[in-house]
């Protein structure tokens, strides 16, 4: 079967998210001053986990459907 | 801060970033090098691990993909068993490169929230047309192209004539998008102009050569969500720093009122916020344009003939897994479509607010010459408010979209150049490997020509300059063509060829005999010596040379189709013309897969768009 597409992008994008939000956590407050003093990295490191762990979930969702349509 | 004033006056440069993706496929962001930023971009570990990361998987996709093509159908065609929703995404992605993001970015920031037109009215109402008008003839016919399409239904010559000049256009677009990929790199970040360059095009070359169609597919769907995902938190943090919605119309009456037309008189206050209340008369509004120009040429011509005659964006379509997918690609390409202006045009807007004020955010667009350079809006903004980490995600994005640009149009080269030109004129009945070897050829050949073209732009200018138009009048009268071919059954081949022919000498006819206010060369107009029109701005001329070679294009086919002999029989016609097709009974559809329904549903919401920005 061919790859399917929500496996990649789910995948990239938790790892997307993982980074910014642990590089996030790590950064001193100061670092914020040009994003108006929101730590965006945290924040929209979270959006892209949610983001990329819907679509993982939409992929593995299909895989075992596919796994127990075979057996 | 620099006057606002001086903007009407360069009307028409970097409006072409915008215009182009519609007009000729052609954005042309950097003519002269401008150099706004004081220093480069320093890239933080973080941000190079997001850049690398994402790579890898481009890379990835293309090599996992490797084992599925096994025959030419799979390479060129994807075996044509794309789900609706990935063509769907894919479909938009092709059209959506870097150049169109920046440009509309810099489009928001020259004529506010008119740029909407370019989605709302020069997108969206074409893009229902194809899906529920126009794909049943190009799905249910099996032509395997555009090219293709007009070989079945009209001759070869028509095809050729086509095969030919949308396979020169598809290597010059990819070159100008990797000439301004690198120089924008080498701008931003000061990375070396040729290492750029050449990797960005090693890059593109090695998915598809791998993955072919379906790679492409992949990647751009992957792009669409970065470009989504990578730019949303600019408007969040632009609206924010312009005070909210309200703060930033408030700052946009100020540059309304400080800005004036070619005549000197200033703007109404609400001149960059209201999509079409000040489109009565070219002068006031900052586009130069009035509602019958932007609604026939923009609205009509441009947009159904980019939306429903490209192959760069039927291709994405025609490879869904059935008819019905097929017809559901471009309506659910529409959906994001029209939501598209918050990203990419409200950026725009925002920057020229924020100039506007900024002595209070620092953020201010950089003056070139007598006027800013709005092409520079997006990296800007960037820079100016991502942090390390954030950063790498949006430049990711940024890259991603200049070489999904690529990518689009070498998939589409391959493509026309296997099948309508290589099998057709040099090489037909060929095994199936061959050409599936020869696709990959001009995958690798189809990449050189396109390095060749970005060295090319950056020697000879005005080369590329006399390219895109050209191009530009080739591809005005094509929708006429197609809508005849389409719906009226009595249509030749003659017809057909002599028509394009009539509408590409209208289109230039039009052009050399009139000129935009402040054209400063030839390319711009007038050069036929005699001056019959002057528009208050380029991009009105661009509507009219549209509607001029629409017009004739459409004249000339019906009457010399009347005058020509019908050479092919209603058998040969069936599934490529209207009348002679038999309509596949969609009842058995639940409602929100019906191409019917889903279309009234989208112009109904896009029409509200419309009232509300009105």
């Amino acid at each position: 079967m061919r790859l399917d597409l929500r496996l990649p992008i789910g995948l990239l994008f938790s790892i997307f998210g993982a980074i910014l939000v642990g590089y996030g956590l790590i950064t001193p407050a100061e670092a914020y001053k040009q994003s108006l003093g929101i730590n965006v990295n945290l924040y929209w490191g979270v959006v892209l986990c949610a983001f990329g762990g819907v679509m993982l979930g939409f992929a593995l969702r299909a895989r075992a459907r596919a796994q127990a349509q075979g057996q | 801060m620099p006057s606002p004033r001086t903007t009407i006056r360069t009307v028409g440069i970097p409006a072409r970033g915008a215009i182009c993706r519609i007009y000729c496929h052609v954005a042309w962001p950097f003519r002269s090098v401008p150099i706004p930023l004081t220093q480069s971009i320093q890239l933080g570990a973080v941000d190079w691990m997001i850049l690398i990361l994402y790579f890898t998987f481009v890379v990835g996709i293309g090599w996992s993909l490797k084992r599925g093509m096994k025959s030419s159908n799979d390479f060129f065609m994807s075996g044509r068993n794309i789900p609706a929703w990935i063509s769907g995404l894919a479909f938009l992605s092709a059209n959506l490169g870097a150049q169109e993001v920046m440009g509309m970015a810099a489009s928001g920031a020259k004529y506010g929230m008119m740029t909407a037109h370019f989605y709302w009215v020069g997108a969206v109402p074409a893009m229902v047309f194809v899906g529920v008008f126009m794909m049943p003839f190009y799905y249910g016919s099996k032509a395997r192209s555009v090219p293709e399409y007009l070989k079945l239904r009209y001759d070869e010559k028509t095809r050729t004539f086509n095969a030919f000049s949308f396979a020169i256009m598809t290597i010059f677009s990819s070159g100008i998008s990797m000439y301004a990929m690198a120089k924008l790199l080498n701008l931003l970040l000061g990375w070396n102009f040729d290492v750029s360059l050449w990797a960005s095009a090693a890059i593109v070359l090695a998915y598809i050569f791998l993955g072919g169609l379906t790679s492409a597919i992949y990647n751009e769907v992957m792009q669409f969500f970065l470009i989504v995902l990578g730019f949303l938190p600019l408007v969040f943090l632009g609206l924010r720093d312009a005070g909210g919605w309200s703060g930033l119309v408030a700052r946009l009456d100020i540059v309304a009122t400080q800005s004036h037309n070619v005549a000197g008189q200033p703007y109404a206050a609400g001149a960059w916020v209201s999509a079409w209340h000040h489109m009565g008369s070219p002068a006031s509004n900052p586009m130069g344009v009035e509602w019958f120009g932007m609604a026939m040429g923009l609205g009509f011509v441009l947009s159904f003939g980019y939306w429903c005659t490209d192959f760069l964006v039927v291709q994405r379509a025609m490879v869904a897994e059935n008819e019905q997918a097929a017809r559901r690609v471009p309506l659910i390409a529409a959906v994001p479509k029209m939501l598209f202006p918050f990203l990419v045009i409200l950026p725009g807007m925002i920057a020229i607010a924020l100039t506007a004020k900024s002595g209070q955010t620092g953020f201010a667009l950089p003056v070139k010459g007598n006027a800013y350079d709005y092409d520079m809006t997006i990296p800007l903004m960037l820079k100016h408010y991502f942090p390390t980490g954030l950063l790498g995600l949006g430049l990711t994005a940024l890259m991603a979209s200049f070489m999904s640009g690529m990518a689009g149009n070498v998939t589409a080269f391959n493509t026309v150049w296997t099948y309508d030109i290589y099998q057709s004129h040099i090489a037909p009945r060929k095994s199936d490997e061959h050409y599936l070897w020869m696709g990959r050829m001009a995958t690798v050949f189809g990449t050189v020509l396109s390095i060749l073209t970005a060295y090319m732009a950056v020697h000879f200018n005005n080369i590329m300059d006399m390219l895109q138009l050209v191009f530009a009048f080739v591809n005005a009268p094509l929708f006429a063509t197609f809508l005849l071919g389409m719906f009226w059954k009595r249509t030749t081949g003659h017809g057909a060829f002599f028509g394009l022919l009539a509408g590409t000498c209208a289109a230039a006819m039009h052009h050399g005999l009139t000129i935009p206010v402040g054209a400063e060369s030839l390319f711009k107009g007038g050069w036929l010596g005699q001056v019959l029109h002057l528009y208050p701005s380029e991009m009105a001329q661009n509507f009219w040379t549209a509607i001029w070679s629409w017009t004739t294009c459409f004249t000339v086919t019906i009457v010399i189709s009347l005058l020509t002999k019908r050479l092919k029989s209603d058998e040969e016609l069936r599934g490529l013309v209207y009348s002679l097709t038999e309509r596949h009974d969609e009842g058995h559809l639940p409602w929100y897969k019906r191409p019917i329904y889903l279309g009234a549903l989208i112009l109904l919401a896009v029409t509200a768009l419309n009232l509300a920005f009105l």
